[in-house]
Parts: structure tokens; C-alpha cells; sequence
């Protein structure tokens, strides 16, 4: 079989069975683009080519390339720009918007809130309602004091802390 | 307290019925969770993941979804423990291969069960018999959220529930439905359908998960992708799909009654034949006969047998429930014969059973 793919050839070798299950018998069921895709875009993060090291847990981007698995939460802030091909292949998008842990869902609402005001603000400005600009601008101000702590106390911003937590079950 | 004994009979766990179950056996929903501070459990060396068990470990013992329920960390259990647990899909086989510094969660009912320190600190599973995939998420989420109480789980604004794998990044999600497909797989029309719900993004897999092969004519369907998607559009797809794949399975079987109904029935019979009479069966071979007679009970085509009966059947035959029915180690020969027996003896004392003529 051979098929090309982003202007590159790609060759390769199906047995009788394989090729059935491929589909290769049905030529509207295959691509075989997507069979390659994994291998024909290996990602940055996958050849473990960068010198980077997590500063948090001491992984390198050929660990990587051994296990497919990072090291811990703080190697995606480490590895985040050699991930991002990758991930944009792999998923729907690179924004979560999914579910929120309970406590950072009021924090996150706040900035929402925050960044939609202050669009509303400069188009005001830009169209010289100047009224609006000012209704907004008031409302940005009140926003300045964020709201009450959530209810759990222990409860972290979007950074992963790094402070071991023991026994606090 | 010993596992065995925890365990819900099989009995008990074949008489759950669902939804759709004609062709859907089983939902699933499995989350990916970390907690934050603490290496992936494949980074930590044993002393810290013995640390981050014990620390995690309490935490869901105390939920109050698993009161009454099961929890022990993975070193005093016998491999036969384990392989149980692989056989009612409560742990992975991946699992099954750890000990001490990982540990295990089990509710009462069975309907909920977390790894701890599995490829992530937790990896939590709910399950519900039938098409119940949103109620089996609800079940979930409720769970999950009832644990941030008490666990800070990692987790980033941009990319969600930070996982050890990527491919389960953002929501750390994965649903799944266990399809019972005799009739595409008689009609030969399941490789089809198996493309086409890739295509979609889905994966088709065997019984047991990643690479193991459909026997029993048994696939699961699950999602690939865990970002960018929200877990109500992820659940709401893969309910859809799954709706159209027991609508074809219900064609083809319809289509087998039409048109092939000699040789419907020559394989219902046969796989009646084999299973009541012989004296060695293997596992797979049962699987994929006890699959027939299922089939046949749902097209009602056989009076007197009962899909509990053979979802019950189903679990025994395999190697660890095997055993530990028995009450001993047995070799790969002794438990053909051994599965034999139990067969002939259940399905020889089915009253009134008529088979198709």
C-alpha cells in the first residue's frame, strides 16, 4: 500500500488479514492517513529531542519517549510548548471545558467575568459611548475586590502546590 | 476482611438487568485523578508511592458511597484475588500486577471501585448494568466531587485534570459500553461497524480492554479524546453511537431470522449441544457458545433458559472464578474439565427448555 501524506510518501506492508480489518478491501472505509498518523507526526515531545528537565520531579523529555507518560502535574507547565502539537492531534482542543473543581470554579467565573467587562469597556470607548464606558468601568471596579474565599480553605489556584501534604486526611 | 468473602455472589451480580439489555451489557465511567504536590505514581519511587497511598487511600474509604465497603492495599492480595477482580472488570490487568504502595477501593454494591496508584493516583470506575451511560456518569461525578473535599486533585485552567498520560488530559474521562453483537458478527457485518465508530473517534476493544480480542462477540465502545469536549457532549456521543449500533445489531438479527433462520438455529443448537454435553470446553469456547444461547434467549427462541443464568455462567467460566469455585489451584486441563461439569450440571437442570425448531 501506498499512500501519500502531507507530500510524503508512505509505504507499508499489510498482511491478508490485517488488510481486512484495515478495510483495505473497502476503499471508502480506509485511510491510511489515519493509520500513519501516529507514526507520521511523531511530536516534538515524542523525540525526546529537548535538553528540558522538570524542575519539580527531575523528568526529561527522553523519559518520555521511553513511557509515553510525564512525571508529574508540573511537567506539563515544563514541557507545555513540546506538548502542544501533540496534543492538539490528539484531542478535540487545547482548552478544558470540562468539568471544574468545586472550589476553583468561583475563582475562574471571576476572571471570566473580569475579561468580559473589560471587552464591553473598550468597545464602549471605541464606539465613544461614553455613558456605557462608564456603567462598565464601575462595574470592573466593584469587581477589584475578588470575591469570598471558597468555602474549602485548602483549596489551591490553578497551580499545582508542591508542598508534600501528609497525613492530612 | 478477606476479598472472597467481600465479594458479591455471582448470583447477585448476573440478576442485575438494565436498559437495552439485549445488547448492551454494561456502562462505564472511569476518571483519571491526581492529586496535587506528589509525583505520578510510574515517576515515584516505592517509599513515596507507599506515602501517597496511605495519604489517598483513607480519604475514599471515608466517602460515604463506600460505606460497608472494601479497602486494602494491593500486597496481601493472592494472585487469585486479583484475577477475580480482573474478571468482574473492577481492577485493570495492569493493576493486578501491583503491590505494595498501591491499593484499592471497592463500594458494597461493586458499583464503584478506585485504583490508587494505578497509572495515576486515582483511577475511579463507576458501573451500571444496561445503556445507563449518563446515570453512570452522574453517579461519578457526584462521587468525585464528594472526594475534592478532602483531595486537592491537579489540576490547570487551560488543560484541565492533569493526568500522567496525555491522551487522558482535561477531563480525564472514559466512557464505555459493553455490546453484546452476535448478529453483526454472524452477518459478518461488524468489522464494518467497528470502522465506522472509529471514524468517529471512538475505540472498539475486546473484553478485557486494550488488546484483547471480542470473544463472545463482545466489543466495548469507548471515547478516544478527553479534551476540548465537555464530559456531557463526550457521554451524549458515545450514547448516540451507541443507540445506532444496537439498532444495526437488532437488523442483522432480525435479518438472520428472515433469512438464514436454519442456520441461526444450527448455531443456537450446536452451542447448546456442545455446552450441555461436553466433558472439556475451554474458556473461550464457552464464552462465545454461552454468547449463542444468549442470543437465542433474547430472540426468545428458547423457552426455559434465562439470560442471569447464563450472564451467570458467563463469570464463572472464567479461570479465577473457576478456582475459586472449586476451592483450588487448578491447571489450565483441570479447569476444561471442571467448566465442563459445571455446564452439563446447570444447563441439564433447565426445566421445559424447547429448542428452536
Amino acid at each position: 500500500m501506498t499512500e501519500i501524506v502531507d507530500g510524503q510518501m508512505k509505504k507499508i506492508d499489510l498482511c491478508e488479514e490485517c488488510a481486512k480489518d484495515q478495510g483495505v478491501t473497502d476503499p471508502k472505509g480506509f485511510a491510511l492517513a489515519d493509520l500513519l498518523l501516529g507514526l507520521g507526526a511523531a511530536s516534538e515531545m515524542e523525540s525526546g529531542s529537548g535538553e528540558l528537565e522538570c524542575p519539580a520531579c527531575g523528568f526529561a523529555q527522553a523519559d518520555f519517549k521511553k513511557s509515553g507518560r510525564l512525571g508529574c502535574s508540573d511537567c506539563y507547565a515544563t514541557f507545555a510548548e513540546p506538548l502542544e502539537g501533540m496534543l492538539k492531534q490528539m484531542h478535540k482542543g487545547t482548552q478544558h471545558v470540562g468539568k471544574v473543581p468545586k472550589a476553583l470554579r468561583q475563582e475562574m467565573d471571576f476572571t471570566k467575568q473580569q475579561q468580559q467587562l473589560e471587552k464591553q469597556l473598550s468597545k464602549a470607548i471605541e464606539t465613544e459611548d461614553y455613558e456605557q464606558a462608564a456603567l462598565v468601568r464601575d462595574q470592573l471596579r466593584g469587581l477589584d475586590v475578588p470575591p469570598e474565599e471558597p468555602v474549602e480553605p485548602k483549596a489551591k489556584g490553578t497551580k499545582s502546590a508542591k508542598g508534600v501534604k501528609g497525613g492530612e486526611v | 476482611m478477606e476479598l472472597q468473602k467481600f465479594l458479591s455472589s455471582t448470583t447477585e451480580l448476573a440478576g442485575h438487568e438494565g436498559p437495552q439489555d439485549h445488547v448492551v451489557l454494561s456502562s462505564r465511567v472511569r476518571l483519571a485523578r491526581n492529586v496535587t504536590g506528589r509525583p505520578f505514581p510510574g515517576r515515584a519511587k516505592k517509599a513515596s508511592r507507599v506515602e501517597t497511598c496511605e495519604f489517598i487511600q483513607p480519604a475514599i474509604a471515608a466517602a460515604s458511597a463506600m460505606r460497608g465497603g472494601f479497602s486494602e492495599s494491593m500486597q496481601p492480595l493472592q494472585a487469585l484475588d486479583k484475577q477475580l477482580l480482573v474478571e468482574r472488570h473492577l481492577i485493570s490487568r495492569e493493576h493486578a500486577a501491583k503491590g505494595a504502595g498501591s491499593g484499592l477501593v471497592l463500594s458494597k454494591d461493586e458499583t464503584l471501585s478506585v485504583m490508587i496508584n494505578e497509572e495515576d493516583h486515582l483511577r475511579m470506575q463507576a458501573l451500571l448494568p444496561g445503556l445507563q451511560v449518563k446515570q453512570v456518569w452522574q453517579k461519578m461525578d457526584r462521587f468525585d466531587t464528594s472526594l475534592e473535599k478532602k483531595l486537592d486533585f491537579a489540576f490547570d485552567a487551560r488543560l484541565g485534570y492533569l493526568t500522567a498520560c496525555p491522551t487522558n488530559l482535561g477531563t480525564g474521562i472514559r466512557v464505555s459500553a459493553m455490546l453484546h453483537l452476535p448478529g453483526l458478527v454472524l452477518t459478518d457485518q461488524v468489522n464494518q461497524i467497528v470502522q465506522a465508530v472509529t471514524k468517529l473517534g471512538h475505540a472498539v476493544r475486546g473484553l478485557y480492554g486494550e488488546g484483547t480480542e471480542a470473544s463472545g462477540h463482545l466489543f466495548q465502545v469507548s471515547n478516544q479524546m478527553t479534551l476540548g469536549e465537555s464530559e456531557a457532549d463526550i457521554i451524549e456521543r458515545i450514547h448516540k453511537v451507541v443507540l445506532q449500533v444496537i439498532e444495526h445489531e437488532e437488523n442483522a438479527r432480525q435479518t438472520l431470522l428472515r433469512t438464514k433462520a436454519k442456520e441461526l438455529y444450527n448455531h443456537i443448537g450446536r452451542a447448546y449441544g456442545t455446552l450441555a454435553h461436553a466433558h472439556i470446553v475451554s474458556s473461550k469456547e464457552t464464552m462465545d457458545k454461552l454468547s449463542l444461547l444468549r442470543l437465542g434467549v433474547k430472540l426468545e427462541l428458547f423457552k426455559g433458559l434465562t439470560t442471569p443464568l447464563l450472564d451467570e455462567l458467563f463469570l464463572l467460566s472464567q479461570p479465577a472464578h473457576m478456582q475459586e469455585l472449586v476451592g483450588e489451584k487448578l491447571s489450565g486441563e483441570e479447569r476444561d474439565l471442571h467448566r465442563a461439569d459445571l455446564l452439563r450440571k446447570h444447563l441439564a437442570k433447565v426445566k421445559g427448555l424447547k429448542l428452536p425448531e
